[in-house]
């Protein structure tokens, strides 16, 4: 037990002397979690609104199945990403196995499933609320997506956080087509992983605490965007 | 109605933004794989117990090459390097570093270096010893916690081929004090040290495992738990985009007086964990 | 303070917002039925709107009032029969109509940017929205909220951003669907002397309610509706005086509650 709170002592030393290696995997899981958030949201948002708002033969069927693709196992999408990546495989000409370019490939196929069935959720129920007032504007769908997504502002940042919180919290996709290389592809998770299997489960739990910590801070920086431009209360 | 004009406008618009920012990133990361570099799949023995990260620093101030090691099972990283995403493969299981080579996808095969298996199990000891058959059947027999691997990596391999030897085979008993947990060999200690139970680890992972507990190593010596290391060049004839010329400055150099002598100033706790034996016989 | 207006004054005044140059009213319907599945919801009503006048739907609750208004504004289509508004603009005539519905719908925005939100719509220039939406806010009494978060007004104060939302765009006919039936009686009085305002500057208004004493106060003439039929339609005075409808005459008695 002595040993473990040393492990994990030591891993807070990381923290506080900023030590090189731990800021390089730190910052490489923001990179590769933020770049797959990013272009989640970009392809996710606006699909989300698409099947909120048009209704087209197997409408239904697409919302049921991103709804379970929210689901989508980790390993699973990493194996299907490193069989299409790998030299052997579709797309292995592009040389992207073992690269980040192919964790943020994962990620984001893990995460828009989540951002575009949340967001669909959303801009389906404010839909309900605005779609009289609206087309009494003369707004269509159509010319109403902008201001849909802007009132939905709050529940969509929710959504792009869970987005976050899948990305930055998965190992199976990343350790597969990343391959967990030093200095190169190893991120929190992966390092977890690691440290765990070398047997040094205070370090693994000190990092597993710190990327729980780096969870916190940026949701907190969300949250506190959030605070200064919407109001918490409203009389209705 | 869909209004298929605008909102196919749309979708190309998010296409085209998505596709900028992955390309960033794209640029952004081959932007810092200006070194020349080989992609090495060797297993976790190797990687896990720090050899590398003792060997590689070496060979990348001797060449400026740089060695990525993605480091699975063995049975994994012979995959791998069978579909052609590794230019050099590192394992410790002969017969399939040989089949590799006689399939076509490796160029030729060398010894590289070598170490042993032991037994570990939890103290206090039933027995100890160097003859690794007995041990197994006693283990059999007493009906002793046991933990396999069972993910087809050389550890494993080597493990059933001594089952074999003992003439048993321990996976009718599996599920009750066989164990077979389809991992590494570090998850796999763990599971060893968190049950008190025995398994079969190389020498090199068992020496660098922080999470002993209450294990020990209790059959050592046995010239059949003998644990060689060999090293194969992809070929490039099966597939062409391997860094035929660095991949082989790497092996020259690993199989050449410096990379042998890296090799053996390898120290874990003080001990040597592998033991350079390249040029000898094949 | 609010000012009367005269409609000349309204359009002459007025840059870039379109009031249409062709009165749209008045408002036609004939034998316009409503049925959904197996249900008869509105069947065969038939009544003119006229110009100028402020016109109040009254009936007891289920009636049809909210459809027949909804129906007007072109939110939803009859299943048979003719909705015909004057001039030559057809189903394009809701440009020049507004609607405020019984829960006031506020967009996650300031106050100013709630009124100035249908203007945007209709691509006027920033400098001209700013002194339209400036107008609007004077017109309801909202000046001090108007950088306030529209969500953080009580029920009452909402309402009156929806009718100045309405009537900014200078519409020429203006809906209102029971504005006040969720309201305290001060709120309420806020809206009712509002929407005389309103009604001052030169829109035509078309109000449900199925509150008798709001009707009696601010209707010049009177739709009475029931089970789905329009009933009677007649000024305001006649009305409350002599309803010449059974059934109007039980609702003005009281013994017609829902």
């Amino acid at each position: 037990m002595d040993e473990f709170t040393q492990a994990f002592a030591s891993a807070m030393r990381l923290v506080y002397t900023l030590d090189p290696s731990l800021l390089e995997v730190v910052g490489l899981s923001l990179g590769v979690s933020l770049a797959a958030v990013a272009i989640a949201t970009i392809v996710g948002l606006p699909l989300g609104a698409a099947i909120a708002l048009f209704r087209f033969p197997g409408s239904t069927g697409l919302v049921v199945l991103i709804n379970a693709l929210m689901g989508l196992p980790p390993v699973v999408v990493g194996l299907a990403v490193y069989l299409l990546l790998s030299r052997s495989g579709p797309l292995g000409v592009f040389g992207l196995l073992y690269t980040s370019a192919a964790m943020i490939i994962a990620q984001t196929v893990l995460v828009t499933p989540i951002i575009a069935a949340l967001s669909r959720q959303t801009i389906e129920e404010l839909w309900a609320e605005y779609a009289d007032q609206l087309r009494s504007f003369g707004a269509d769908r159509r010319s109403a997506i902008p201001t849909l997504l802007w009132d939905a502002r709050s529940q969509l940042g929710t959504s792009v956080l869970a987005g976050f919180g899948r990305a930055s919290a998965e190992v199976g996709a990343v350790i597969i087509v990343g391959g967990n290389i030093d200095h190169l592809t190893r991120v929190m998770t992966t390092a977890i992983a690691l440290e765990t299997s070398r047997g040094d489960l205070g370090l693994a739990l000190g990092l597993g605490f710190l990327l729980v910590l780096l969870s916190v801070v940026v949701n907190a920086t969300v949250f506190l965007v959030n605070e200064g431009t919407a109001p918490r209360h409203s009389a209705v | 109605m869909v209004r298929c004009a605008s909102a196919a406008r749309a979708a190309v618009a998010a296409a085209i933004l998505a596709a900028a920012l992955f390309g960033i990133v794209v640029a952004a990361d081959s932007g810092f794989a200006k070194q020349p570099f080989i992609v090495l799949a060797s297993t976790t023995s190797t990687e896990n117990s720090g050899l590398f990260a003792h060997i590689l620093p070496r060979f990348e101030k001797q060449t400026g090459i740089s060695v990525r090691v993605v480091a699975v099972g063995t049975g994994q990283a012979v995959r791998i390097a069978q579909r052609g995403d590794a230019d050099v493969l590192l394992v410790h299981h002969r017969p399939s570093e040989e089949r590799f080579v006689a399939e076509g996808f490796g160029t030729r095969r060398y010894d590289v270096m070598y170490n042993d298996f032991v037994i570990v199990g939890p103290k206090p000891a039933q027995s100890r010893g160097d003859n690794v058959v007995d041990a197994l059947l006693r283990i059999a027999g007493d009906r002793r916690l046991f933990i396999s691997r069972g993910d087809d990596s050389g550890t494993h391999k080597k493990e059933m081929a001594l089952w074999a030897a003992a003439g048993f085979d321990p996976r009718i008993a599996s599920g009750t004090w066989y164990r077979e947990t389809g991992s590494g060999m570090g998850a796999t200690l763990n599971v060893a040290a968190a049950l008190g139970a025995s398994t079969l680890s190389d020498r090199a992972t068992w020496l660098s495992f922080a999470n002993k507990r209450n294990l020990e190593i209790q059959v050592s010596g046995d010239p059949i738990l003998h644990n060689q290391y060999g090293v194969i060049p992809v070929n490039p004839a099966r597939h062409p985009h391997v860094r035929e010329g660095l991949a082989g400055d790497f092996v020259g150099w690993l199989l050449s007086g410096a990379g042998q002598a890296a090799i053996a100033s390898f120290r874990i706790h003080g001990q040597q964990a592998f033991f350079p034996n390249a040029g000898f016989a094949q | 303070m609010s000012q009367i207006f005269s409609l000349d004054d309204v359009r002459t005044r007025l840059k870039g917002v379109d009031s249409g140059s062709v009165g749209i009213l008045p408002l036609e319907f004939r034998d316009v039925s409503l049925s959904v599945g197996a249900n008869q919801l509105l069947d065969r009503l038939n009544f003119r709107i006229d110009p100028a006048t402020f016109t109040v739907i009254l009936g007891p609750n289920g009636c049809g009032k909210t459809l027949t208004l909804k129906l007007a504004h072109g939110l939803i289509v009859p299943s048979s029969g003719e909705i015909a508004w004057n001039g030559p603009y057809g189903k394009a005539a809701k440009r020049y109509q507004a609607m405020v519905f019984q829960r006031p719908v506020m967009l996650r925005r300031s106050v100013r940017a709630n009124v100035e939100y249908a203007l945007k719509l209709r691509r006027i220039p920033r400098r001209e929205r700013h002194e339209i939406v400036g107008e609007a806010l004077a017109l309801a009494g909202l000046d001090r909220f108007a950088k306030r978060p529209a969500r953080w007004l009580s029920i009452g104060e909402q309402q009156r951003v929806a009718i100045a939302r309405a009537w900014v765009t200078r519409p020429q006919v203006l809906f209102l669907d029971e504005p006040t039936a969720n309201l305290d009686p001060s709120a309420t009085r806020a809206i009712e002397e509002l929407l005389l305002r309103v009604h001052q500057a030169g829109t035509k208004v078309v109000m449900t309610t199925h509150d008798m004493a709001q009707a009696r106060r601010m209707s010049d003439d009177v739709l009475f509706l029931c089970r789905g039929c329009s009933v009677e339609h007649a000024p305001s005075d006649e009305f409350f005086a002599a309803p010449r409808s059974v059934d109007a005459r039980a609702f003005i008695e009281g013994r017609l509650v829902w």
